[in-house]
């Protein structure tokens, strides 16, 4: 039995895409993307590179926007309507392979400065809750450190904070431990699996397969735009049905 | 081969002894800058040869220098006098010293009224320069200033300066309430504001088409007058066919926005500016100067001059044509085809011509396209062309920061739900600005200097002074070095203050520690 197995999964719906289609000019990206999610559930998405797991998971948040089909996030239905996509980037957190945090601003303010302007929360309340996650991702030290004075681990680790500090109810991850060292990979993973641990809904764009068997109850395999194949970790790394997965597998594990 | 022994230890430290003479101050430092190698040392010894021939000629020059005499041929006859060759004739800058600051027509026994704006400059430009150690508080120091200056320099009534900033903070009143009106409420607004746009805006096009027949009539040959007044009819055809429909769909189209709200509001607001200026503004003031007379006395903007007008004049240049700047740049990137095409023509055709040809149009054209009753300020419409101008190149040097930007602060900004407002004022412009600095500075300082272009369309500013009422004079004719060395010297006091503090202020923003 899996880690992942134990933790709660509930029958409430957090994302349903149906029919999702996209296009960069006349290169078809994303092809019939169906997939619902559940409140509670970690997915990982893995693939080789341009198979569109990074732009499905950022028309999620509507950092891409599709031509066809529908997007629903918290029964909010992803629209033209830029008041939609704000309610729901404002509900969606996300955090990026190369962290993008605001190298103007200080940790704290990185972290207090969304809720504060879209939320609108008091400052103070806003800083006790930065610094509350800054304290979960254990870094409250570094709070009044500029990003460009910290490692690629703990930048990361603030962007997780910050995104948690609007209270998401869904968090993506886009390739988060791509651009880090081995030795950092570590803490950021530690971090995510410990969000996971919490009840998070969790979509993680992700190499690490490690992570996926502890604590995924869902992997997603795609290539050219498809979902090819997707299952519970312990059944997709033993017993892959495709031929596509099966070489995928043998490609990153055979090492 | 000898045996030796390898072994060693050392029991005591050895005490730290100073360097030798030659690697150790002045010696050290003219070693390596100045005799590195025979070739540095050869440049070194030529350079010091032209120093000090230059400053051997120039000394006794400056050294000589008569400070006191009415004319250019006493001061000869003072120098010659005295048994001297060479000497400057200083005495011009302070037998003109008023005329070089202030201009030759602004009244004497109010010389203070413009110093004391300056002296208000200082402090009221700390708390926007130094924001990080004044207290935001003091901003409003920095609002209020242009107000109170423009009284100063200019005269007149204070209850002018005091109602336009009234109604600008009205203004801002308006807004509020308007976007915090429930959406019925500002349907109905949004109803009632667009008919009134709608028709002022056709009201405009009106009195156009009757400004192109007044062309046509002031326009010589009768060949050449058939096609300002063929316009002329077809736009007042236009218009009086137009008039309604045209205040209609206007209104129609802010009224569909009446929901999201934001152009209502903005139309409001403009509308609300545009009525308290334009119709209040005149008969406000002056009862109120009735009952309460505040009154200095007014100079007209044709006798300003001197070193006041080219400060005048930079100042309110950079300071509307950086916020101008910002927005032609983001407008440029807009995504909306109209909003980034009046951008990209506005920018390309400003840059496209020169400043003097702009200025000449400021001076002599405006005048041909207003009615002939219309009295526009002249220093007003050379700081309008001026602001343009700059704020054209400031426009792209701005870009220049924004295309700078990793596309993921963009995404991180997005991702957060800030909205466009939000992100472009918290994340994008900060950094933007940050790295146009110098480009800005580049600029800013540059357009300080070609206020100077004002001189040739007869604004007495301290160049126009110089070439005009002191070079031309018959007490001072023909003197030059004094004069232009002194402007030199008031332009490089400021733009060398402009330049060291733009590098202090990249130095106190620099966060990223790479």
């Amino acid at each position: 039995m899996t880690e992942a197995a134990q933790l709660q999964v509930s029958d409430e719906v957090a994302i349903i895409i149906q029919n999702m289609n996209k296009w960069y000019g006349s290169f078809h990206v994303l092809r019939d993307i169906d997939l619902t999610v559940n409140r509670g559930e970690r997915i990982v998405i893995c693939g080789p590179s341009g198979s569109g797991k990074s732009t499905l998971i950022r028309c999620i948040n509507a950092l891409e926007e599709h031509q066809a089909g529908s997007i629903e996030v918290d029964g909010t239905l992803l629209s033209s309507d830029l008041k939609n996509i704000d309610k729901i980037r404002s509900e969606v957190g996300m955090c990026f392979q190369h962290f993008n945090l605001f190298p103007h601003l200080t940790i704290l303010e990185n972290c207090t400065l969304a809720p504060i302007w879209v939320r609108k929360t008091p400052k103070k309340e806003a800083e006790e809750t930065a610094m509350h996650f800054l304290a979960k991702v254990k870094i409250p030290e570094q709070a009044d450190k500029y990003p460009g004075q910290l490692s690629g681990g703990q930048q990361q680790r603030v962007a997780i904070a910050r995104s948690l500090c609007m209270r998401p109810r869904i968090m993506l991850f886009d390739e988060p431990t791509s651009a880090l060292d081995p030795e950092m990979i570590k803490e950021v993973l530690d971090t995510m699996i410990e969000l996971a641990e919490d009840g998070m809904t969790m979509l993680c764009v992700t190499h690490e397969m490690g992570f996926a068997r502890q604590v995924a109850n869902r992997v997603i395999f795609m290539d050219a735009g498809q979902i090819v194949e997707q299952n519970e970790p312990e059944e997709f790394f033993n017993n892959p049905k495709s031929d596509r997965t099966k070489l995928f597998l043998s490609q990153i594990l055979g090492h | 081969m000898t045996d030796t022994n390898v072994s060693f230890v050392r029991h005591e430290q050895i005490p730290p002894s100073p360097p030798p003479a030659r690697e150790s101050g002045v010696i050290k430092w003219a070693r390596e800058n100045l005799f590195s190698n025979w070739f540095n040392s050869i440049l070194t010894i030529i350079a010091l040869y032209f120093i000090i021939r230059l400053v051997w000629g120039a000394a006794p020059w400056f050294l000589n220098g008569v400070w006191d005499a009415a004319s250019i041929r006493e001061c000869r006859d003072i120098l010659a006098a005295a048994g001297k060759e060479t000497g400057a004739c200083f005495a011009v800058l302070v037998d003109r010293w008023d005329h070089l600051l202030f201009g030759f027509k602004y009244p004497a026994d109010a010389y203070w009224r413009p110093t004391l704006a300056f002296i208000l400059l200082l402090f009221a430009a700390a708390p926007a320069l130094f924001y990080m150690y004044v207290p935001r508080r003091f901003l409003l120091l920095t609002a209020a200033y242009p107000f109170i200056a423009y009284w100063l320099i200019w005269g007149g009534s204070l209850w002018v300066p005091i109602f336009v900033a009234a109604a600008i903070i009205a203004t801002g009143f308006v807004f509020r309430i308007v976007e915090n009106m429930s959406v019925s409420l500002r349907t109905y607004l949004a109803a009632v504001v667009g008919v009134a746009a709608g028709i002022g805006l056709a009201y405009l096009l009106f009195s156009g088409a009757q400004e192109l027949r007044f062309i046509a009539g002031s326009i010589g040959g009768e060949g050449l007058r058939v096609i300002p007044f063929a316009l002329f009819w077809a736009a007042s055809i236009f218009t009086y066919i137009f008039f309604i429909p045209m205040g209609i769909f206007v209104g129609y189209t802010i009224y569909q926005s009446g929901e999201d709200g934001g152009l209502v509001t903005l139309v409001t607001a403009l509308l609300a500016i545009f009525v308290m200026l334009a119709y209040l503004l005149g008969p406000v003031a002056a009862g109120l100067n009735f009952i309460i007379p505040l009154e200095l006395s007014a100079v007209p903007s044709r006798d300003m001059g001197g070193y006041m007008l080219s400060l005048i004049l930079g100042t309110v240049c950079v300071s509307l044509s950086i916020p101008l700047g910002i927005v032609l740049a983001l407008g440029r990137q807009s995504r909306m085809p109209l909003i980034k095409g009046v951008c990209v023509v506005f920018i390309e055709f400003v840059r496209g011509v020169p400043l003097i040809t702009l200025l000449f149009v400021a001076n002599v054209m405006l005048a041909y396209f207003m009615p002939p009753q219309t009295n526009f300020d002249l220093i007003l419409r050379v700081i309008i062309m001026i602001t343009m101008f700059s704020s054209a190149y400031i426009a792209e040097v701005i870009r220049g920061g924004l295309a700078a930007l990793p596309k993921g602060q963009y995404e991180a900004a997005d991702s957060l739900g800030l909205n466009y407002t939000q992100a472009t004022r918290l994340i994008i412009l900060p950094q933007a600005l940050k790295i146009s600095i110098p480009g800005i500075v580049n600029v800013a300082v540059g357009l300080f200097k070609d206020t100077t272009l004002v001189s040739v369309i007869s604004m007495f500013d301290v160049v126009g002074m110089i070439r005009g009422p002191i070079q031309q004079s018959t007490d001072w004719i023909s003197i030059y070095w004094e004069v232009y060395g002194f402007a030199a010297v008031c332009f490089f006091i400021v733009c060398y203050g402009i330049s060291q503090y733009s590098q202090w202020l990249e130095r106190q923003l620099a966060t990223d520690h790479r």
